[in-house]
């Protein structure tokens, strides 16, 4: 394990973890200082262990919290959520947060939203920070630059208390992405078509960082999407190199350094980037031109192929592990293999999450949906991942275009993507969704999830089947 | 945090790989207190029918399994969701150790955190330990933790690797908490370094 810093060049995550590293373990464990700590209405037994030890918070000035898994969307009123033990998942995040003075953004306050939408939104996720959340998909701030880690509830604990997190060295991945997407072709897409390639474990013990023409392209939401799905490729953590794209997202951002403070981050952003000759422990070379309209047809997400291809045969799998495990999804998505892709009907459709709630999800949703109607029979929702968000496409109009569609345009939260709150998709209900996970009973009991961009979605919501967003923007 | 020395105890089979944290406890349970009852979710839609009723096509409802302490599954088990649930509902249900050829990264950890040992052997191993154990149902496996090694109802033992600290903390049934809260002075003066760097 290569725990110290040479002197020749370093990837951008071995300069923030250095800058970072508080002490070292005989065993190689690094204690990292945490520059950001967000917290969720999941968090309670965190707190309720700090109490049995007698802790509190050691810097709640750097610790912000929302509520986003167990709020309803219909609703912005706490005293709705019929379930009492999910109603208190809620208060006890906001009797928690006060308790130990920590900046919350309540269920009706205008900065709510999904935890990950919030962090970059608000400039409270910056460049060169290590972050941590109790969430697995907190790899999403990474797009900034930062190091950001999905934790489980023993380290929220740990972190609360200490402002530090144990962690062993990762080995880095570098995903190039390489050439030019095709047009309609999304971030979405091409996070789905490097799972495809790498595999659903294909980057575990790794943070990857992307980089290469493709992902310097994208916008910033656009990053954000890409890192949010790191976790599914089983990276813990996912980074993109700060640039202009970067700092023009951030700057004016409420928690963003302003004035001098602003010029001196920008200059120790500017060092972050890997050094030309960094060496990383794996490569990967995605070529962007070949990236088509993607979609899930299985049950984890690296089950992903073009949305002009077919249900894959499992009998044409050599490994036998695999065929059996093709054969069991597809029986839960009740599929046929050899189905064209763009056959599958639809029942329900999900716009939202951490994944793809930002308004520029939103826009090419609805650029979609102008001027169309939501198939009969099908239940389309639009949640935003924020109530910025929710605002922002209220000013121009998007909420319109949904609504006189027949989407349902809803509240800020996590909503159908996990269906902690208790909305689901019900059981056999085929769900065209721009969430992160299609996993058995991933969006309620039996529901079957299809993946797939925002654009992808609106396009499925009025076709009433997968369809390849271009057919439809050609008005085929 | 759970003590962890040596446990010799019938290996429960669950052959599927990328077995995710939302197969391990559904969303729809985590709002559940934390009052050691998180058992009756475990692996709750593979377990239970839609009528509510046991499946009996499913390992854990089948008599040979029903005191099993070791789950032995295939690759990347754990995979998904940071959510700590699933191994406080593993835990609760009455495991103690997982074997596998790969876990998780988010779940290995948080396994480790609570004292539910994770063992990774090799692919090789675990697939042939899957398929004694179908073959014949209630074997047991041993695990000794002190000298990390597994001995299979072959008699063959096998090597396995856990970081030390971890280890340490395992046999000794203590977190890591209460040794960082020992080195607050050392986070206390890189405090006063990094904020003169970045600031």
């Amino acid at each position: 394990m290569s725990t110290e810093q040479s002197s020749g060049p370093r990837t951008m995550y071995e300069k923030i973890w250095s800058r970072h590293r508080i002490i070292e373990r005989a065993d190689g464990q690094t204690l990292l200082y945490v520059d950001r700590h967000l917290i969720h209405d999941g968090s309670a037994p965190a707190f309720d262990t700090l109490r049995e030890r007698g802790l509190a918070p050691r810097a709640p000035g750097h610790i912000f919290g929302v509520p986003d898994h167990y709020v309803p969307t219909d609703t912005r009123d706490v005293r709705a959520i019929a379930d009492p033990e999910k109603r208190f998942m809620v208060e006890s995040l906001t009797e928690n947060a006060a308790g130990a003075n920590i900046t919350l953004f309540g269920l009706t306050d205008r900065r709510q939203g999904i935890v990950h939408i919030i962090g970059p939104e608000q400039g409270i996720s910056q460049p060169g920070m290590v972050i941590v959340c109790g969430d697995s998909h907190t790899a999403t701030h990474g797009a900034l630059g930062a190091l950001a880690f999905g934790i489980g509830m023993t380290e929220v604990a740990h972190a609360l208390a200490t402002r530090t997190l144990w962690q062993a060295k990762s080995r880095v991945m570098r995903i190039v992405v390489e050439g030019a997407l095709a047009p309609a072709v999304t971030a979405k897409d091409v996070i789905l078509a490097i799972i495809a390639t790498i595999g659903t474990a294909g980057a575990t013990g790794h943070v990857i960082e992307y980089a290469g023409p493709v992902i310097a392209g994208l916008t910033m939401e656009g990053r954000l999407t890409v890192c949010n799905m790191s976790i599914e490729a089983g990276a813990r953590a996912g980074m993109v190199a700060p640039d202009e794209v970067t700092f023009a997202y951030l700057q004016g951002r409420p928690y963003a350094p302003q004035g001098r403070d602003w010029e001196r981050a920008l200059e120790r952003w500017r060092g972050l980037v890997s050094d030309p000759g960094a060496v990383f422990d794996r490569e990967v070379t995605i070529d962007g031109t070949t990236i088509a309209p993607m979609v899930t047809w299985g049950t984890s997400p690296q089950d992903a192929v073009p949305i002009d291809g077919r249900v894959p045969d499992p009998d044409r799998e050599e490994d036998a592990e695999r065929r059996q495990s093709m054969a069991q999804a597809l029986a839960y998505m009740g599929l046929v293999p050899g189905t064209k892709m763009d056959e599958i009907p639809v029942d329900r459709v999900f716009i939202g999450s951490c994944t793809n709630g930002r308004i520029e999800d939103l826009r090419s949703a609805a650029s979609i949906v102008k001027g169309r109607k939501v198939w009969p029979g099908v239940e389309a929702w639009v949640v935003p991942g924020s109530r910025v968000v929710k605002e922002q496409a209220e000013a121009e109009g998007l909420d319109r275009v949904f609504r006189e569609a027949g989407f349902a345009w809803r509240e800020a939260g996590c909503s159908l993507c996990l269906g902690t709150n208790g909305e689901v998709v019900a059981p056999g209900q085929r769900c065209a969704s721009t969430s992160n996970r299609n996993f058995v009973g991933r969006q309620g009991r039996g529901a079957r999830t299809h993946l797939m961009s925002p654009g992808m979605a609106a396009a499925a919501a009025v076709s009433g089947h997968l369809v390849d967003v271009r057919r439809v923007m050609a008005g085929a | 945090m759970r003590r962890f020395t040596e446990l010799t105890s019938t290996a429960v089979p669950i052959e599927r790989p990328n077995i995710d944290t939302d197969q391990i406890i559904p969303a729809r349970y985590l709002q559940k207190p934390r009052d050691g009852t998180l058992g009756q979710y475990l692996f709750h839609d593979l377990r239970f029918r839609p009528d509510g009723m046991p499946d009996p096509l499913f390992v854990l409802n089948q008599a040979p399994y029903r005191e099993g302490r070791i789950l032995v599954a295939a690759q990347n088990f754990g995979c998904g969701s940071s959510r700590e649930n699933a191994v406080w509902a593993l835990q609760d249900y009455g495991f103690q150790a997982v074997i596998a050829p790969s876990f998780g990264d988010i779940f290995r950890n948080n396994s480790l955190k609570n004292g539910l040992l994770p063992v990774v052997l090799p692919a090789g191993v675990v697939g042939g330990l899957l398929h004694l154990l179908q073959e014949k149902p209630g074997e047991a496996v041993a695990i000794d933790l002190a000298s990390e090694t597994v001995r299979l109802p072959d008699g063959t033992v096998h090597r396995f690797e856990i970081d030390p600290f971890a280890r340490h903390c395992l046999l000794n049934g203590i977190d890591e908490l209460a040794f960082t809260l020992s080195q607050i002075g050392e986070i206390e003066s890189f405090e006063l370094r990094y904020g003169r760097e970045n600031f």
